[in-house]
């Protein structure tokens, strides 16, 4: 069982039920559960809408957009039902934060969709969880049965006329993509997890065709909190344009890894260094990915620096989800690059020539690199194919794959040719046998 | 829609709003390239070909998925365009075979003109690629996985186009691979020990139509030439009544020109992207082994092989001896559903002016002559023809389908009515005493009891939700199925005074064979048999004829003293016992030795609808070129053998064939195995403004005739019809044929379905191999596909 | 809905998927959930799972393999009782991902999707399974075992041997 971290640095706003029992509802209740549910029907849909947006807060599932932004998009009138989705898809390798809020807090969730509800006034929502988090379906699916069985979910909601809301939970079966949004309202309604054209945006033509607001469970388990203790607030926690904390998942090479809860704008170096520890067995820190695969990688040089989506994206690369990756100096980048692309290529879903063939051919090239039969070709070649994906594929994991690869091979380009030359670290990590000929013959 | 103004690589255009960014470019005659863009399949923007750069978009943007807007600034073409095009090639090129010189779609192949466009042939990529074996699907569907860049058009047209959803998408990623709807472990064929996945659908070919690189290919053509080795001529599939287009390429062989492969590159024709099983891939009868290549006699009381001249004299000589014996009336003709309205018509003026009778049938699948007479005298309220054209399915507002299943005997009707449900919202209603597949598509149905079309035409007056919503529908198109005729045809026309009207009959040109009067009761246009320009002109018989049935009659009771049947197989279609034959002189022109021309005295091998020109008329009444494709030693054209025989009976064939005036010209002669010089004589003065009128046996000379005496013929435009357009023409609308209570109607439905065609069926080796292919796993579904093979 | 005469799923799973078809706006929605569910109760999706759930659900049987090959949880042949899944992905492998999937390779003598002669364990590489900071971790079936070493891991793998002697 993960256990849970803790660090003085923390601002526990949407941690503080961790470890306090609170999937259990009576818990819940005790600690200040539903009262956001009360008070936001009584305030209405614009003190919602107008408190998300005044909290700054910015979704946590990646691209960061801000929330009270996305929920005022939706029609007020609208043919076609609207919904709520919470995104617990949760599959950015170094990501494991959602994990926690669904075992720890499932009540959260619910509260915060229908928050999302009453604000954009739908009457639907879904949770939406990895087919791998089946123990933390069955935690979710406890909640909302009790959450039902006390009036909280269902028609009247607290006895108010016309306030319904019903929560669905369910479970995909194996797909990074389908996190994606869109993927994820295809999956939802039973079809491959391909991602859909926009325009049109889901909050105007979404799930079953209705406008839908769809948010990372991280953003969703927040909006309880915001609406108890108001926009400002929350805001004044992070730094500008970046309202609020954040659950920092610190993996790898730390001597204490785990999810910490800190303020957006912390100091990546003493999230590294004081959070979690500093670098395991004393040793020196080589590199770090600051939100999850996806982001290019930041060399040891470059870690002074606020955790915010701004200022990450000012130094070239994300804020992502939040899953901060520790390299220690014994690493190879080669590796590391080849088991980055290694898992973009199993999760494409293959809609689009860039991504498809482009995750294909890289790992077929690093694979060869990395069994010792690259050249300095091979390493222009990654590059090229990685430029050539970049803002040219349907959905962004195309871009997903061709930044950190762009990432290793522009910032570590020593380190590939030396790889050339025959230079190998002490402690490789991989063993991978070449590609092999069985390698497409049949289903994945 | 309103229209809007923006500028494509600084120009100036407009559109109307909401037009894709690259479907307004091409009407601007601005290409840019796409694999995953099919016009009327839903948009998937996957293969990333038509990014262009938009004026404030930070990214590329493809234009498949982008609508024109006001203001908007597009670049089309550039270095950065290119670039990315180029690498888009490259990746799919870098797990491609590169088979070009062996693949079939080498020459017509989108990638290969996007490679050398943008110039993405220099290879970088090092690693082996994925190779898989090709595979066999069905008789007519292979497919090669390497090939395949998976733009997803086959599934889409599978599903959306034809509504059958026989292929899908399946694992991930660059494992993603096109997969047919019998995976390898059900479909209980093996090969080396390997199950294969297998097809199981109409095999219409649209998914290898639609494919733009050689990853699906035709069983019928693959390996067997290479594209720039054929000649492509247009003409009309001759299999159903929809009068599809198709295109075969043909090869010269030592007999003549071989049909080696049917499509639709000629996109021109109504039915546009349309082709079915039939169309695409059963030309193949023409080259069956058991062609009749040489006229036969019986003697002694076996089928010899003879010259045309010995053939032709005996039987000339004979049908005049018999006639001067036994009188005109002793004499039967019987016509065809697959010859051309040239033919036909010179048929019937044979059998009315040559011998002398009105005892001229065909065999009729629909009823024309009642369609035409309750229509005469009426008009929409717009004043507008009451006949409907195939493309009025396309563009009606509603459709009422009553009997009939398009799906299975008018392909392209159904694809019409899909389309049009799918694209432009028509509205239809369907009445069957089966739930037919179209049903799907309905936004009503009314089930119909087995033989209750009265009981339901009679609904159509009451106050149901079915017979309002359908009275209520100003633009209506009805469709009949040919289980309604006779009375019931017309109580149903005098049903709905708003509607348009079309009959399903069942091969190419059955149509035309009524509407040229191969009927023994009207004279061609529906005339009666008296009364006409035409009657006065050819002073043809002013009783009616016999019919069909009542020829076999008369020739059971002794008193029928000749036969000569074109085209037609009556034994094996009425079931007639062949001993009502045998007091009969019976002269058999056609493909085969059928049920019929085995029983004959004289055979003579004629050419089919492949391999001759002239004109044919589909159930609808549009009119089309037909054009001579293939070649085959040994046979000649209906109309040839008809003059022929005419001038064997000592007839002045000037008053048969208005041929020749004043110019000496090729008689036919040079036909036959490496001719085609009457041919290009007819290319070089179409070509010239003049008209191919050379020979008595160029169908084209009797055109004129049809023209001048032909009620409803005399609209048709020559130039549209030489330049391969379609004409809507309808029967005269006053004049016609009064219709008798007691006429019998005498319609017999085919019962073809996709995969037959009349008797033809058993000469198509690629109609049998996929009958026996569908009925492998699904027998039941099949079972009604399988009917009479006849 | 289709009506299921015979169904090959337990009566109780027949009676979810009965509930599971009615729940959403649309029927379909619920495939992606019954083909897991009935992956866990038949131990892979049959031909005869496929059958039924596309009666149940109004669809293609194309239709139930298209989605059904997209996701990487449901497979089509038998695994092992036990399906040990090693994730090595990034922050797994930093920590010894790799070590740990050799590791069951030697132990269980089978590599990547193959299972033990008893049918008691198959091997799997995953990609990330969501529990990056208490890497390395595994999945057997549903179950989440974190911070492994190789002895931690035989423990693991014992536990499940030893509850099957029971
Ligand atoms: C390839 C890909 C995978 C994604 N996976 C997830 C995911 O697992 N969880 C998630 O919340 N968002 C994921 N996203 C982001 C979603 O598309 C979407 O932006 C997010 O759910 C919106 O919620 P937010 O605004 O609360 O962040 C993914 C995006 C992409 C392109
Ligand atoms: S970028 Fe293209 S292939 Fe990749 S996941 Fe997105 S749509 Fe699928
Ligand atoms: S990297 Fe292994 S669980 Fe995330």
């Amino acid at each position: 069982m993960p256990t849970l971290a803790s660090h003085p640095d923390e601002v526990k706003v949407l941690s503080r039920r961790f470890g306090l029992g609170a999937a259990n509802i009576d818990k819940y209740l005790e600690l200040d559960g539903y009262k956001a549910t009360q008070k936001a029907i009584a305030e209405g849909p614009e003190w919602i809408i107008n408190t998300m947006k005044a909290s700054g807060l910015r979704g946590r599932g990646g691209a960061g957009f801000p929330t009270g932004m996305k929920w005022s998009f939706v029609p007020k009138v609208s043919e076609k039902p609207k919904y709520i989705l919470v995104n617990g898809d949760e599959s950015e390798p170094g990501t494991c934060k959602d994990h926690l809020i669904f075992r720890e807090d499932p009540h959260s969730i619910i509260e915060g969709a229908l928050i999302a509800g009453l604000a954009v006034g739908a009457k639907m929502g879904f949770i939406y969880l990895r087919g791998e988090y089946r123990y933390l379906l069955n935690i979710m699916e406890k909640a909302v049965a009790d959450a039902y069985a006390r009036g909280f979910l269902g028609k009247n909601i607290f006895g108010n006329q016309g306030v319904d809301f019903d929560v669905i939970t369910q479970t995909g079966a194996g797909a990074y993509e389908v996190g994606e949004e869109s993927a994820l309202m295809e999956s939802l309604e039973g079809k491959r997890g391909v991602p859909r054209i926009r325009p049109p945006f889901p909050a105007v033509v979404g799930l079953y065709g209705g406008p839908t607001v769809i948010n990372n469970a991280e953003t969703i388990a927040n909006a309880p909190h915001i609406v108890l203790m108001g926009g400002e607030a929350y805001a004044k926690l992070g730094t500008e344009r970046n309202g609020g904390t954040r659950l920092f998942g610190i993996s790898g090479h730390v001597e204490r890894p785990g999810v910490y809860e800190l303020p957006m704008g912390y100091s990546l170096r003493k999230a590294i260094y004081e959070v979690a520890g500093g670098i395991r067995g004393g040793k020196k820190l080589k590199a770090v990915v600051p939100g999850g695969a996806s982001c290019p990688v930041l060399r040891a040089d470059e870690i002074d620096i606020g955790l915010d989506f701004d200022q990450l994206a000012k130094a070239g690369t994300m804020l992502g989800s939040g899953g901060i990756v520790v390299l220690d100096e014994t690493v190879s980048i080669v590796e590391f690059a080849l088991r980055t692309i290694r898992f973009y290529q199993h999760e494409s879903c293959g809609w689009c020539i860039p991504c498809r063939e482009g995750t294909d051919w890289i790992k077929k090239t690093l694979t060869r690199f990395h069994a010792g039969g690259g050249t300095k070709k091979d390493i222009d070649n990654v590059q090229y194919i990685a430029e050539n994906m970049l803002g040219r594929t349907f959905c962004p994991l195309g871009d997903a794959a061709a930044m950190p690869t762009l990432g290793f091979v522009k910032k570590f380009r020593s380190e590939f040719e030396q790889y050339v030359d025959g230079v190998r670290v002490a402690n490789p990590l991989i063993q991978i046998t070449p590609v092999g000929a069985n390698e497409h013959a049949g289903a994945h | 829609m309103a229209e809007v103004t923006f500028t494509v690589d600084g120009q100036k255009l407009t559109a109307p709003a909401g037009t894709l960014l690259l479907e307004a470019c091409k009407a601007h005659g601005i290409e840019i390239p796409a694999f995953c863009y099919y016009p009327g399949l839903s948009l998937q923007a996957a293969c990333r070909m038509c990014v262009v750069r938009i004026e404030k978009v930070p990214k590329l943007q493809t234009a498949c998925t982008t609508p024109v807007a006001e203001g908007m600034v597009v670049t089309t073409e550039s270095p950065e365009i290119a670039q990315a095009r180029k690498a888009t090639l490259q990746l799919l090129l870098g797990n491609h075979p590169l088979d070009c010189p062996v693949c079939d779609a080498g020459g017509e192949c989108e990638l290969q003109d996007m490679t050398f466009k943008y110039g993405a042939a220099d290879s970088f990529y090092a690693e082996p690629k994925n190779h898989r074996e090709e595979q066999k699907w069905s008789p007519v569907v292979y497919f090669d996985r390497p090939r395949c860049i998976l733009c997803y058009r086959c599934v889409r047209m599978c599903g959306e186009g034809m509504d059958i959803f026989a292929l899908g998408v399946q694992n991930r990623g660059s494992s993603s691979v096109i997969a047919p709807n019998i995976p390898p472990q059900l479909s209980g064929i093996s090969s080396h020990g390997e199950d294969l996945a297998q097809l199981d659908c109409e095999q219409c070919g649209m998914c290898i139509d639609a494919c733009p690189v050689g990853a699906l290919t035709s069983g019928t053509y693959r390996y067997k030439t290479r594209p720039w080795e054929m000649n492509h001529t247009a003409t009309i599939c001759t299999h159903c009544g929809d009068g599809c287009k198709t295109t075969l390429g043909v090869r010269p062989v030592a007999d003549g020109a071989e049909i080696v492969r049917g499509d639709n590159r000629d996109k021109s024709g109504m039915n546009g992207d349309f082709l079915c099983n039939k169309g695409r891939y059963a030309f193949d009868f023409a080259n069956h082994t058991e062609r009749l290549t040489q006229p036969l006699m019986r003697k002694d009381g076996k089928l010899i092989p003879v010259s045309w001249e010995e053939a032709l004299d005996f039987a000339g000589t004979r049908l005049r001896e018999l006639r001067q014996q036994r009188g005109a009336d002793s004499i039967g003709v019987i016509g065809s559903n697959r010859t051309t309205n040239e033919e036909n018509y010179i048929l019937q003026k044979f059998a009315r002016t040559v011998i002398g009778t009105n005892n001229i049938d065909h065999h009729r699948t629909a009823d024309f002559v009642t369609l035409a007479s309750s229509l005469q005298g009426t008009s929409t309220a717009a004043g507008k023809s009451r006949f409907a054209s195939q493309r009025s399915v396309q563009t009606a507002a509603a459709i009422l389908l009553v009997g009939g299943d398009p799906t299975n005997q008018a392909p392209l009707t159904a694809w019409n009515i899909r389309t049009g449900v799918r694209l432009n919202k028509t509205r239809l209603y369907v009445a069957n005493h089966e739930t037919i597949k179209l049903r799907r598509q309905a936004k009503a149905f009314a089930p119909v009891a087995s033989f209750g079309y009265g009981a339901f035409i009679q609904s159509l007056g009451e106050q149901t939700d079915f017979a309002k919503a359908v009275r209520a529908e100003e633009d209506l198109v009805v469709l009949v199925g040919n289980e309604l005729h006779g009375g019931e045809l017309a109580n149903l026309i005098a049903a709905l005074p708003q509607a348009r009207f079309a009959l399903f009959s069942d091969y190419v040109n059955s149509r035309g064979a009524a509407d040229m009067g191969v009927l023994p009761d009207v004279l061609p246009g529906y005339q009666p048999l008296s009364g006409s320009a035409l009657a006065a002109e050819q002073h043809t018989p002013a009783t009616a004829g016999l019919d069909l049935l009542a020829m076999f009659d008369a020739a059971s009771a002794g008193n029928l003293s000749a036969l000569y049947v074109v085209g037609s197989n009556p034994i094996k279609r009425y079931g007639i016992d062949p001993a009502a034959l045998k007091s009969t002189f019976l002269i058999v022109q056609d493909l085969f030795l059928t049920e019929t021309a085995a029983l004959a005295d004289v055979v003579l091998p004629a050419a089919n609808l492949y391999e001759k020109s002239g004109t044919v008329t589909n159930s609808y009444g549009d009119l089309q070129l037909v054009s001579k494709a293939a070649d085959k030693s040994g046979v000649r054209s209906d109309f040839e053998l008809i003059v022929r025989l005419a001038g064997h009976m000592g007839h002045d064939l000037r008053s048969l064939v208005p041929f020749s005036q004043g110019l000496r010209a090729d008689m036919g002669q040079t036909r036959g195995v490496a001719s085609g010089e009457a041919d290009r004589h007819a290319v070089f003065l179409t070509a010239n403004h003049l008209e191919p009128r050379l020979s008595a046996f160029d169908p084209f000379a009797i055109l004129d005739e049809i023209q001048r005496l032909v009620p409803g013929y005399d609209k048709l435009l020559r130039l549209q019809l030489l330049s391969g357009n379609d004409q809507h023409l309808a029967p005269a609308s006053s004049g016609l044929t009064q219709i008798a209570l007691t006429r019998k109607d005498l319609v017999l439905a085919s019962s073809d379905n996709l995969f037959t065609s009349g008797s033809l069926t058993r000469y198509s080796p690629m109609l049998q191999d996929v009958q026996r292919h569908q009925s492998s796993w699904s027998p039941g579904e099949t079972a009604g596909q399988m009917a009479p093979a006849d | 809905m289709a009506a299921i005469s015979k169904s090959i799923f337990t009566p109780a799973t027949a009676a979810r998927f009965d509930k599971l078809a009615t729940i959403y706006p649309v029927k379909r929605s619920a495939l992606v959930p019954m083909l897991l569910y009935a992956q866990d109760e038949v131990g892979y999706v049959s031909d005869a799972v496929i059958t039924e759930i596309a009666q149940r659900l109004d669809l293609l049987e194309l239709d139930v393999r298209n989605v059904l090959s997209y996701y990487s949880m449901l497979r089509t042949k038998p695994a092992g009782k036990y399906n040990v899944q090693v994730c090595t992905n990034i922050s797994c492998m930093l920590r010894g991902g790799f070590e740990l999937l050799d590791h069951c390779k030697n132990r269980l003598g089978i590599d990547h999707k193959e299972t033990t002669a008893d049918g008691l364990f198959s091997l799997e590489e995953v990609e990330c399974i969501g529990a990056c900071c208490w890497a390395p971790a595994v999945q057997v079936n549903y179950d989440f075992h974190d911070d492994l070493t190789p002895e931690k891991l035989d423990a693991v793998l014992d536990a499940y041997r030893a509850r099957e002697s029971k």
